[in-house]
C-alpha cells in the first residue's frame, strides 16, 4: 500500500512541477499582460512550496524526490525566459495574438484541474490511512491549487469577450 | 479676528477641546486684492475639490468674477476651516490660459474649432467604431473632480448606451483599495465612520496616511484635540517622518512593501494576549477563526524582522490599540499604491472588527480617499462599480437598474466587472480599445511608466478625446480637446469620505465657450442617437437638478440611498449624510451600529474577490460562507513584493503628495501662493544614506529605475535609510518639453514607477520600485521642497535652507466661530 502512496507522491510531485512550468512559462509570453506577468510568478511560487512539501513527506515512504522545482524543462531557462519576455513585448500591439493567452490560460486550467485531483487521492488516501500528517500536508496545500485554477478560470472570463469580439 | 500666514502654518491656529466636545468653530476667510467682505456682491454656497475632505465654503462673487472664500462654519466636516488648497486654489478658474474654444487635430496640429464641429467628430467616430468594432472598441476614462451628476450621466451613457464595459475613473489610482477593502470586510461600499469620530475617539490609527498633507482640516481638528485635555494617543505607521509620526505616541516606518506582515504581526500580538471583543465576533462576524490560523505564522518576532521596525516599538503599538476604548483607524496611499493593497487594507478593518469598534461615537474606520469626489464615480458607477452599488455577479441587480434605465438587461455587459484603467491602457496598447474619452484628468503624468503610456497615447489608430479646463500633457496628445467648465462655473453635488453630500452652486459664467461636463455629456448622448427601448432619449435630463432626481431614483432601497435628499434641502445648511430616505430624513451619521451590514447575499454590493489572486468569489461560496449578513473577516498571506533591490537598484522608491499641490498641478501650480511654496519636484534620502556619500542638500540627483531617469535636487528629510521619496505631481505643460521630458531627464515621479498593480483592488503600485541613485552636481541651492511638512530637513546643520512662507498675500483672515451648529454661511 505504501508503495501505492508513494506513486502518488511521485505523481503530484510531476504534475505540479509541470504546473509550475506552464505558470512561468505563460508569465513570460504574455510580459505585456502585467498581472498575468506577475501573478504567473506568484502562482508558481506555490507550487515550488508543494514541491518541496512533498519531497519532505516522499521520505516516509521511501520516494526520493527533488526538493527544487524542475528546471529541466528548458535548456537555459533564464535565456529563453528572457526571449519569451522580449518577444512578448515585439508583439505587444498585435492584438490577434490575444488567443495565445487564451490557449494558454485554458492549459493552466487543466492542469491545475489534474492537480487539484491528484491532491484529492493523497488526501482521501491519507484520511484511510490515518496518516494525519499527509492529511494536513493535502489540507494546507490542496487549497492553494484550487485558487491557481480559480484565477484561470477568471482571468479568461475577463479577457475572452475582448479577444475574441472586438 | 486674527491673520495667519498659511503657508507658514497650514493648520492655521489651534481651538483646543475634549473629548465628547463639540469642536469649535473657526472660520477662514482669504479675498484678493486687499477686499473686504463688505466688497463681496454674492457669496455662493460649495465645498473643496481639492482634496477628499469636503470643506463647505462660500465663493465670494465681485463684478462676476471669483475673488475670494469663506469657510461654512454650519457645516459638519470643517466648521468654518479651510487648507492651504481651498484657501488659494480657486485663483485657477480665473488663469488666462484656460481653454475657451474646441480644438480638433488638422495635419499634425490641434486647431480651434467650432462646437459642433468638435462634437460630430467625437460622436462620428464613436459610431463608426459601434458598426466596424462594437461597442468594446470605445472606452471611458474620468477623473475625481466632476459631480455625482455627471458620473451618473456618464455611466448611463457608457454602460447603459453605448454599452461598453471599459469605463473608469482615476479613483483608480487613489482609493479604488478602500473600495475594494470595505466590499471585502463589509459586503458594500460605505464608510462605517465619520468624522465626528475625531472628538471621541482615545486612540487614532494612520496607516500609511499622511493625513497631516492630504486632508489637512481633519488633521487641524485632531492638532486641537491633541492641544485639548485628554487627547488621544495615536499611533502611525509610514516610512516617512510627517507631521503625524511628529505627534505620534508610536511611529512605526516599516520597509516598503511590508504592510500585510507588519498588521498580520500587530493582529497576532492582539489576538495572543486576548485584546478581542468575543461577544462581538460571535454576534456579528464570520471568518476569525481562519484569521486565527493566519495569524499563527506572524509573531511580532518574524514581522518586525521583515518589517526592519523594533519589535518593542511593534508590540507598544499593538497594545495601544488592543487596549483602546474608542478607536478609529484611518488608510491611505501607504496602503492603497503599495503591494497587497487590498490585504493590506482589509486588514486594518479586522483590526477594528475584532476589537468590536465599529458602529458607535469614536469608533471607526475611515478607508480614505484621496481624490475628492472619487466616492461619486464609485456610487454612480463610472469606476468599474455599478450604479447604486449593484452587484455585477447579481443577475437581480442588473435587471433592477436596466429597469431604471429603461432599457433591455443585455444591453448593460455584465460578463464580468467593468474593465480597470491599466488593463483598458493594455487594451489601447494592443488596438482593441480605438476610443478612449478622457474627462478631467490627465493619464500621461499620472499613470505609472509614462514613456510606455505616451507611446500608447500618441498611436495613429487610437481616437483620443480630453475634455478638461486647461491644455494638459494629455490634452496635448489628443485629437479633439473639448473646453470644460469647472467648480464655481456650474452646479451639481458631490459626497466625501464619511459620505456628506454638498451642493455646489454656480457662482460665476465659465470663461470663453468652455461647457459644463453635464451639458457635453447629454451633447454626445444625443448626437450619438442613444435611446431607451422605447426610442425616448437615454438621457433624461437637461440639467444637474433633474439628474440629481434621476440618481434618487437609481439608489432607491440600496445603501446609497438619497432619496430623502433635494437640492432645496441641501442648499443653505449643511451637508448631509446618506443614507437619506423616508426612515432617516435628516440622513445617517453612523452606518453598521448594532452590528448590522450590508452583506447578506441578495443585497451585497460584491462577493469579494481572492486576496492574492483577485479571483471573484463565487455566488455559491458567498451564500455558503455569509447567509446573514455579517461582517466578513478575511485573512491574507504575506508574499514578497514583486520588485527587490538589486546591487543595481540598492533603494526603494516611494511616491506621494505635498501638502501644497492637487494630481498633477494643474490647478495648483495656477495659485502663485501653491506654486511657490513648492514650486519643483525634489528627491528625499535619509541622512544616514546622504552622509555615507558625504552628499548635501540641494545637490543634484539623478534617480533611475529600468524605466526612465528623473533630475531632482536632493532633500536631507527624516525618511527611513534605504528609501527614496518623490512626489508624483511634477509634470511638463510648464516646461520646454510641453508633454514629455525635454532630453533624457524627465521629472515627473511616474516616468520612474513600475507596471503592476494589486490583484484585487486593481490599483497601481506606486510605491513599489527599486531605484538607483547618482549625483549630478551641486551649486549650493538648497532643495526647493517645503520645511512644513514632511519633506522638513532632518538636521539643524541645514539651517541655511529657507523655512517655507507665503508672505504677505498669503494672509488669510481667522474669525472665532459664533457656534458650530447655530448660524452663518448662507448668502
Amino acid at each position: 500500500m505504501s508503495n501505492k502512496i508513494g506513486m502518488a507522491l511521485e505523481e503530484l510531485h510531476r504534475s505540479e512541477n509541470d504546473l509550475a512550468g506552464a505558470l512561468l512559462r505563460m508569465s513570460d509570453r504574455h510580459k505585456v499582460d502585467h498581472e498575468v506577468f506577475y501573478l504567473g510568478r506568484d502562482l508558481a511560487a506555490w507550487s515550488h512550496l508543494h514541491i518541496r512539501e512533498l519531497a519532505a513527506a516522499g521520505k516516509d515512504y521511501g520516494v526520493d524526490l527533488d526538493a527544487e522545482p524542475d528546471a529541466t524543462a528548458d535548456d537555459e531557462p533564464g535565456l529563453l525566459a528572457s526571449l519569451r519576455q522580449k518577444g512578448s513585448e515585439l508583439s505587444g500591439r498585435e492584438h490577434d495574438l490575444g488567443v495565445l493567452l487564451l490557449r494558454d490560460l485554458r492549459e493552466i486550467h487543466r492542469m491545475a484541474a489534474g492537480v487539484s485531483l491528484d491532491w484529492e487521492v493523497l488526501a482521501q488516501s491519507a484520511q484511510a490511512l490515518k496518516d494525519i500528517e499527509l492529511l494536513e500536508l493535502a489540507e494546507r496545500c490542496h487549497p492553494q491549487t484550487l485558487r491557481q485554477l480559480r484565477w484561470a478560470n477568471a482571468k479568461l472570463k475577463e479577457s475572452a469577450a475582448q479577444v475574441m469580439v472586438t | 479676528m486674527a491673520r495667519s500666514d498659511r503657508i507658514a502654518e497650514p493648520w492655521g491656529t489651534r481651538t483646543p477641546y475634549g473629548p465628547g466636545e463639540e469642536w469649535p468653530a473657526r472660520v477662514d476667510m482669504y479675498l484678493a486684492d486687499g477686499l473686504t467682505e463688505q466688497d463681496v456682491d454674492s457669496w455662493h454656497q460649495t465645498a473643496s475639490v481639492l482634496h477628499s475632505n469636503g470643506d463647505a465654503m462660500d465663493i465670494a462673487v465681485k463684478d462676476g468674477s471669483i475673488v475670494g472664500v469663506r469657510g461654512r462654519e454650519v457645516d459638519r466636516v470643517n466648521h468654518g476651516r479651510l487648507g492651504p488648497k481651498d484657501l488659494f486654489g480657486w485663483q485657477a478658474n480665473n488663469s488666462p490660459d484656460r481653454l475657451t474654444k474646441p480644438l480638433i487635430r488638422r495635419d499634425g496640429e490641434l486647431v480651434e474649432t467650432d462646437w459642433d464641429t468638435a462634437m460630430d467628430a467625437v460622436a462620428g467616430r464613436t459610431k463608426e467604431l459601434l458598426a466596424e468594432r462594437g461597442p468594446s472598441s470605445i472606452g471611458f476614462y474620468t477623473t475625481g473632480q466632476l459631480f455625482l451628476e455627471e458620473y451618473y450621466t456618464l455611466a448611463l451613457i457608457g454602460h447603459g448606451g453605448i454599452g461598453t464595459n471599459h469605463m473608469d475613473g482615476n479613483t483608480r489610482l487613489c482609493t479604488a483599495t478602500a473600495a475594494a477593502a470595505l466590499k471585502e470586510s463589509f459586503g458594500s461600499d460605505g464608510q462605517p465612520g465619520s468624522y465626528t469620530d475625531v472628538d471621541h475617539a482615545d486612540v487614532i490609527a494612520l496607516f500609511g496616511h499622511n493625513m497631516a498633507e492630504t486632508q489637512t482640516v481633519l488633521w487641524t481638528r485632531i492638532l486641537d484635540r491633541l492641544a485639548g485635555p485628554n487627547p488621544p494617543q495615536v499611533i502611525c505607521v509610514d516610512p516617512r517622518e510627517t507631521e503625524v509620526a511628529r505627534h505620534a505616541t508610536v511611529h512605526l516606518a516599516p520597509r516598503p512593501g511590508t504592510n500585510v506582515m507588519l498588521m498580520n504581526g500587530l493582529l497576532h500580538e492582539i489576538v495572543e494576549n486576548g485584546w478581542v471583543d468575543h461577544d462581538y465576533l460571535d454576534r456579528y462576524t464570520v471568518g476569525f477563526d481562519e484569521l486565527k490560523k493566519m495569524l499563527a505564522d506572524y509573531p511580532p518576532e518574524v514581522a518586525a524582522e521583515v518589517c526592519d521596525v523594533p519589535v518593542e516599538e511593534l508590540r507598544r503599538a499593538a497594545h495601544v490599540l488592543g487596549h483602546a476604548e474608542r478607536l478609529l483607524s484611518t488608510v491611505l496611499q501607504g496602503f492603497y499604491q503599495s503591494h497587497q493593497a487590498t490585504a493590506a487594507a482589509v486588514q486594518v478593518n479586522n483590526l477594528n472588527i475584532i476589537r468590536g469598534k465599529l458602529g458607535k461615537p469614536g469608533c471607526g474606520v475611515l478607508q480614505m480617499n484621496g481624490q475628492p469626489t472619487a466616492q461619486n464615480t464609485r456610487e454612480c458607477g463610472a469606476d468599474g462599480d455599478m450604479a447604486g452599488f449593484r452587484n455585477w455577479s447579481n443577475e437581480e441587480h442588473v435587471k433592477s437598474l436596466a429597469k431604471v434605465w429603461n432599457i433591455d438587461y443585455h444591453q448593460i455587459p455584465h460578463y464580468s466587472a467593468p474593465t480597470h484603467l491599466m488593463q483598458m491602457m493594455r487594451y489601447a496598447e494592443d488596438g482593441s480599445i480605438r476610443f478612449l474619452y478622457v474627462s478631467g484628468t490627465n493619464p500621461a503624468v499620472s499613470l505609472p511608466e509614462l514613456g510606455r503610456i505616451r507611446e500608447i497615447l500618441k498611436q495613429e489608430r487610437l481616437f483620443l478625446v480630453v475634455q478638461d479646463i486647461f491644455l494638459t500633457e494629455t490634452a496635448q496628445l489628443a485629437d479633439v480637446v473639448l473646453p470644460a467648465a469647472t467648480w464655481g462655473e456650474k452646479t451639481g453635488t458631490f459626497t466625501n469620505v464619511d459620505r456628506t453630500v454638498h451642493l455646489s452652486e454656480k457662482a460665476v459664467e465659465p470663461p470663453g465657450e468652455a461647457r459644463a461636463d453635464l451639458d457635453i455629456f447629454i451633447d454626445y448622448a444625443r448626437r450619438v442617437g442613444l435611446e431607451d427601448k422605447d426610442g425616448e432619449p437615454l438621457v433624461k435630463w437637461t440639467d444637474a437638478e433633474g439628474a440629481f432626481e434621476g440618481w434618487k431614483e437609481c439608489t432607491r432601497g440600496r445603501p446609497v440611498d438619497y432619496t430623502g435628499m433635494s437640492y432645496a434641502k441641501l442648499r443653505g445648511g449643511s451637508g448631509i449624510q446618506w443614507p437619506c430616505n423616508d426612515e432617516h430624513p435628516d440622513g445617517t451619521e453612523r452606518i453598521y451600529a448594532d452590528g448590522q451590514f450590508w452583506s447578506a447575499p441578495d443585497y451585497c454590493e460584491s462577493y469579494g474577490r481572492d486576496m492574492v489572486t483577485g479571483a471573484p468569489v463565487s455566488p455559491v461560496e458567498y451564500k455558503a460562507l455569509n447567509p446573514d449578513g455579517k461582517a466578513v473577516i478575511k485573512a491574507a498571506e504575506y508574499l514578497p513584493p514583486h520588485e527587490l533591490p538589486t546591487e543595481d537598484y540598492p533603494f526603494l522608491l516611494t511616491t506621494g503628495r505635498t501638502l501644497y499641490h492637487f494630481h498633477t498641478r494643474t490647478k495648483t501650480a495656477r495659485a502663485p501662493q501653491l506654486q511657490r511654496a513648492a514650486p519643483e519636484v525634489w528627491v528625499e534620502m535619509a541622512a544616514s544614506e546622504a552622509e555615507a556619500r558625504d552628499w548635501h542638500e540641494g545637490d543634484l540627483l539623478e534617480v533611475s529605475t529600468p524605466r526612465g531617469k528623473v533630475e531632482a535636487r536632493l532633500r536631507i528629510s527624516g525618511i527611513r535609510p534605504g528609501v527614496l521619496f518623490l512626489p508624483f505631481h511634477y509634470g511638463y505643460w510648464d516646461r520646454p518639453g510641453g508633454h514629455e521630458p525635454d532630453g533624457e531627464l524627465g521629472r515627473a515621479a511616474n516616468e520612474l514607477t513600475i507596471t503592476d498593480w494589486d490583484p484585487v483592488s486593481k490599483q497601481p503600485l506606486f510605491k513599489s520600485a527599486t531605484a538607483q541613485v547618482r549625483r549630478l552636481g551641486a551649486d549650493g541651492e538648497p532643495s526647493a521642497a517645503p520645511t512644513t511638512t514632511a519633506s522638513r530637513p532632518a538636521r539643524p546643520v541645514d539651517a541655511d535652507v529657507p523655512t517655507t512662507r507665503g508672505g504677505p498675500d498669503a494672509e488669510v483672515e481667522e474669525r472665532a466661530g459664533q457656534g458650530a451648529t447655530s448660524t452663518g454661511g448662507g448668502r
